[in-house]
């Protein structure tokens, strides 16, 4: 070994000092502030974050308010609409706990999905959509929780750009005005899974299955935390706090141990316009740089992730990939079914797994839940459906815990 | 259109017949977006975008030649990039992690409007076979539905789709949250009023006109209802 090179040990007590950076230290200043003077110049109404909030530490160290109660679900792209279970989980859990929250009908998705995609919108239409929305959110008093990583991230890269950028708040105001709408930009845009990363311990203490021999791989989304990177929770016990914390600390919480892969820091494949006229590079990139690297290394009984678009992505690309032999697979579970679940929610009433394409059935089982007989009551409930004995499943039907009955 | 695709060891004069100054308006046009400031700043070729780029490793793809190019004013490269490679881009934004601050994919993104907002024949095919999204976007404000899983469009989803649209009625009615149970043409259930405003924001900011740029019979179409829907709503 020559002189030069720095001694393992050295390394190793760097890394497990872990990485604190100073809010200084951030590349861009603190755009809240500015939201705030844009306010008091009165260009804007800046809607404050309700109480109770708790504060998270976001990448560079700066602190963020995750709001608790008072939520308005502003859902997502229609990807929830494909797995439902994802958005039933979240307002489950809302229930729950008690929290008073609103499931609007005045919401239109972020079209964040057709800007991406296609590119047939432009940026101030975008922002109208975003700040017609929150406008939306502002008159019921209510705060948005936003639950897809792609709107999240688009509404942090709007909110950007209509701070920065006089002549797009001038045409946004303007046609806000033919709206009868004010222009509102809350104070924090949060995602739902920084809700359920705040409320992990309170879904500890409430968990019902028990986790503690599930190993999971986790796939944090790209918008989540790569798009206006300084706003993403991160935890300097999590990852040496080089990755965002939401999803794992989850996890960790409810005892499951949570396993490395090399590719962590790719995108799911699902590309937006890919995922449905070019699904070639989305099956391929899903199986050969995701599913099969947490396969080959680290063997999971399922991968969560917190996204509408990459769960619809890493589910229902392995399908056909097993025709050509690959090692696919891996169940593919939204953080708020896993904390769902945890709380012995319904696997179908509630997580709604029947519109998951991988085969959920050995996670079940292996955490001894007997699936058919949850399936068999679901059935029951869909023949009474057809029947005509009841218009449709109601939260009186989902509310109640498996295993508290 | 010529099949052939972009390399990055071209030498930027596949479109030699084009005339330079048709290349460098369309690179002026990208380049006087109020964001691109915030996107470009110059490129240090270290590559680290290219590590990162999903598009980068399953096509002749390199974020980092398009920040080259842009950067270097290249309008050849430019216009070959803007022709050939923008579709590929999987809009991941993984290349913002580069050192010098560039944001390739936001780069992409406003090449994609250009194209679009041009007509470009190579954004009307690319877009051929996204048709039915964008209707569903502009008149639900959902991307997509459920009735879309149908088994000839997605047969690589596997059996599991078959199962779905089958049984898609029954499926959607147990679901216990509000908005979404019983709904199958969008994700979940909007106010017509919400759906009112949405067309006056695509009308307002001329989103209207960019939809007419890449298909003029979804156009007609989307304004036939979207003006019916706002006289009704008036
Ligand atoms: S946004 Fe586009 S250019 Fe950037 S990493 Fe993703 S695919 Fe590559
Ligand atoms: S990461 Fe940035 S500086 Fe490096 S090659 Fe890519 S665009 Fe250029």
């Amino acid at each position: 070994m020559s002189e030069q090179m720095i001694p393992l040990t050295e390394i190793r007590e760097k890394k497990a000092r872990g990485v604190r950076p100073s809010p200084e230290e951030a590349p861009h200043p603190d755009l809240r502030e500015e939201l705030f003077e844009l306010e008091a110049r009165g260009e804007l109404i800046v809607q404050r974050v309700p109480e109770p909030y708790v504060e998270v530490t976001t990448k560079f160290g700066r602190t963020k308010k995750v709001p608790i109660d008072h939520l308005w679900h502003h859902k997502s792209c229609g990807q929830c609409g494909h797995i439902p279970g994802y958005t039933t989980s979240i307002l489950w859990l809302n229930r729950q706990f008690g929290i008073d929250y609103l499931d609007p009908t005045d919401q239109t998705s972020c079209t964040g999905w057709n800007y991406y995609a296609s590119a047939t919108s432009n940026a101030v239409a975008q922002l109208l959509v975003m700040c017609r929305n929150f406008a939306a959110a502002y008159e019921t008093g209510y705060y948005p929780l936003i639950h897809c990583g792609t709107s999240y991230g688009h509404y942090k890269e709007l909110r950007e750009q209509l701070v920065h950028h006089k002549e797009l708040r001038d045409q946004v105001r303007r046609v806000l005005d033919k709206l009868g709408k004010p222009l509102v930009v809350p104070e924090e845009i949060v995602h739902y899974s920084e809700w359920v990363h705040v409320m992990r311990h309170r879904i500890a203490e409430r968990q019902v299955i028990d986790m503690r021999g599930i190993t999971a791989c986790v796939h944090p989304a790209c918008h989540y935390y790569k798009i206006v990177a300084e706003d993403a929770i991160y935890d300097p016990d999590i990852y040496g706090g080089q990755r965002t914390a939401t999803v794992t600390a989850l996890l960790q919480a409810l005892g499951i141990t949570v396993a490395d892969y090399s590719t962590w820091f790719d995108c799911c494949g699902f590309g937006f316009r890919h995922i449905l006229v070019q699904r070639d590079f989305t099956r391929s990139f899903a199986v050969l740089r995701k599913i099969e690297v947490m396969k080959d290394e680290a063997n999971p009984d399922m991968t969560v992730t917190h996204d509408t678009g990459c769960v619809t992505t890493l589910d229902k690309s392995q399908f056909a990939a097993r025709a050509h032999q690959r090692r696919v697979g891996v169940p593919v579970l939204a953080d708020s079914q896993v904390a769902a679940l945890a709380m012995g929610a319904h696997p179908f009433r509630v997580l709604q797994l029947h519109w998951h394409s991988t085969d959920w059935r050995p996670l079940l089982e292996k955490l001894g839940i007997d699936w058919q007989k949850y399936w068999a009551e679901f059935e029951e409930d869909l023949a009474a459906i057809e029947r005509g004995e009841k218009p449709g499943l109601t939260w009186e039907d989902a509310e109640q815990p498996i295993a508290m009955r | 259109m010529s099949a052939v695709t972009w390399s990055p060891t071209k030498s930027g004069q596949r479109y030699a017949d084009v005339p330079e100054a048709e290349k460098r308006a369309l690179f002026e046009e990208v380049k006087s977006d109020p964001r691109y400031p915030d996107f470009l700043y110059g490129c240090y070729e270290c590559g680290i975008c290219v590590s990162a780029c999903p598009s980068a490793r399953f096509y002749d793809f390199s974020p980092r030649v398009i920040a080259q190019a842009l950067a270097r004013e290249d309008v050849d490269r430019f216009y070959e990039i803007l022709m050939e490679d923008i579709w590929n881009c999987a809009q991941c934004f993984s290349c913002v992690r580069c050192p010098r601050g560039n944001n390739p994919g936001g780069l992409v993104t406003l090449m994609r409007e250009v194209a679009v907002r041009h007509g470009l024949e190579r954004a009307q095919q690319a877009l051929q076979g996204y048709s039915r999204v964008i209707y569903k976007i502009m008149l639900k404000g959902n991307q997509v539905s459920p009735d879309m899983l149908q088994p000839d469009f997605f047969p690589d989803w596997g059996p599991w789709v078959r199962e779905f649209s089958r049984n898609m009625a029954a499926w959607r009615k147990a679901i216990p949250v509000d908005t979404l149970r019983n709904v199958t043409d969008a994700a979940w259930r909007t106010d017509d009023k919400t759906l009112r405003e949405l067309y006056r924001i695509w009308f307002e900011t001329g989103n209207m006109e960019v939809i007419r740029e890449v298909d003029e019979g979804l156009y007609e179409l989307l304004v036939e209802i979207m003006e019916e829907e706002l006289e009704a709503g008036s």
